[in-house]
């Protein structure tokens, strides 16, 4: 699993992965959404580990396209995408960076290491346009897997939540 | 499976184990997908077709799985589209078409309640894949639960008819939940091995999850005055064929074809 006398070093990879971008938020790098757990490299071999946001995520098979395209691009030849199943993937992984560049495009970012396993509570979310904590739950389901959809009661905005999972 | 479970061996019986929990998703999720384009609101249609969409991708990991572990060259598509219904091992109550919006949340609630409880026992299987799909699956499944209820509560605690066709729906889905407890030998083998799940101790937590939500929608709790069972051994409803015909045409007239 270590690799041994590497011809490429881990973090140019992963500089070079974080011109990927999530097809369905694009304002958020792969790196940004903490979708990568790994990456292992042998010699010339380059095996991406990626972290499947939703079971269904039909993103994950672009991304995972994206991954190989982009390190080609940038001279790597032999790359591997692998789907591993743990951890399993958290909104948790988002990083601070991402947090901040989901709510500059609209969409409020999930909650830090949000109480879970309770299955009914109500999130308080602020929205992402006013800043005000007066919002209201539309739908627990928005246009992709990961978003709920909210509307601020004050400046009357729908906006998009990212999901705590 | 034509073998009597005697006769199977502990690979067998982890295929059809995992087969039965693949095909609760698949068929479950092909129900949904029939909202598609005709949902009463544009939110809704957008829930229904996430929900549909996570158990799609359940399915893909337990069939791709159940594949492997058979070992005979099926994969996920082959195990979907090329079973004829007695070879499939859903639960009767999720093949029951969609009615209206009240019985498909009445379907919702009633599976999303079982597949929570479920698979909050799965992901500590001795199995470390059943265990790492059941421990991703249980974060959307969270969200499953949070609509079927929502959506039963409303409908229950609304108008009059909406309340009127909310209590029909749960009474005539009601004789469908038994079969989700049923223990056969290959669940009991799969329990001894810590691999599978006590569906007989998660009944009383069913029970009283779907009580909690029928109570708050001021609907009564069913009275169970018949049940059907079979789904274990492929004996399935009607309406599991006509599913499957429009499921499986494609890939079946053209084998070949490829997005
Ligand atoms: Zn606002």
């Amino acid at each position: 699993m270590t690799s041994t006398n590497p011809i490429y070093s881990k973090s140019e990879v992963y500089k070079v992965l974080e011109q990927v971008r999530d097809p369905e938020i694009p304002v958020l790098s792969i790196s940004d959404m903490g979708i990568i757990r790994d990456v292992l490299i042998d010699e010339k071999k380059i095996n991406v580990e990626i972290m499947p946001t939703y079971s269904g995520c039909p993103a994950m098979d672009t991304i995972a396209a994206d991954i190989e395209n982009t390190l080609h691009v940038n001279g790597y030849a032999d790359v591997h995408v692998e789907t591993v199943l743990t951890p399993a993937w958290s909104s948790d992984f988002i990083s601070d960076e991402g947090r901040l560049k989901l709510r500059e495009f609209g969409i409020a970012p999930p909650q830090k290491n949000a109480k879970r396993g309770s299955l009914f509570h109500k999130e308080a979310v602020t929205c992402p346009q006013c800043g005000s904590g007066h919002t209201e739950l539309v739908s627990q389901f928005g246009s992709t897997a990961c978003k709920a959809l909210y509307k601020c009661e004050d400046c009357l905005e729908p906006f998009d939540y990212f999901k705590c999972v | 499976m034509s073998v009597s479970v005697a006769e199977m061996t502990e690979q067998d019986q982890l295929f059809e184990y995992t087969v039965r929990l693949g095909d609760n998703c698949v068929i479950l999720g092909q129900r949904l997908a029939e909202w598609c384009g005709k949902s009463p609101v544009l939110e809704e249609e957008l829930a229904l077709m996430n929900v549909g969409l996570d158990l799609l991708g359940q399915a893909r990991m337990l069939l791709d799985y159940a594949g492997k572990v058979e070992g005979a060259g099926r994969d996920e598509d082959k195990l979907a589209f090329f079973r004829d219904a007695q070879a499939w091992r859903n639960l009767l109550l999720v093949e029951q078409p969609n009615g209206d919006f009240a019985k498909t949340m009445s379907r919702q609630l009633f599976f999303d309640c079982f597949q929570f409880l479920q698979y909050q026992k799965l992901s500590n299987s001795a199995d470390t894949k059943l265990a790492e799909i059941a421990t991703k699956s249980l974060k959307e499944i969270t969200y499953h639960v949070r609509h079927s209820s929502d959506w039963v509560i409303r409908l229950g605690d609304g108008t009059e008819e909406s309340h009127q066709r909310m209590q029909k729906a749960v009474d005539e889905l009601w004789g469908y939940t038994p079969e989700m407890f049923d223990m056969d030998a290959v669940d009991e083998a799969m329990l001894k091995s810590g691999v599978g799940v006590d569906l007989k101790e998660i009944e009383p937590a069913w029970k009283k999850m779907v009580e909690g939500v029928l109570s708050e929608a001021t609907l009564n709790f069913p009275e169970l005055t018949w049940q059907v069972r079979g789904s274990k051994e492929g004996k399935h409803t009607e309406h599991l064929g006509y599913l499957l015909a429009e499921m499986q045409f494609l890939p079946r007239a053209y084998p070949d074809a490829n997005w």
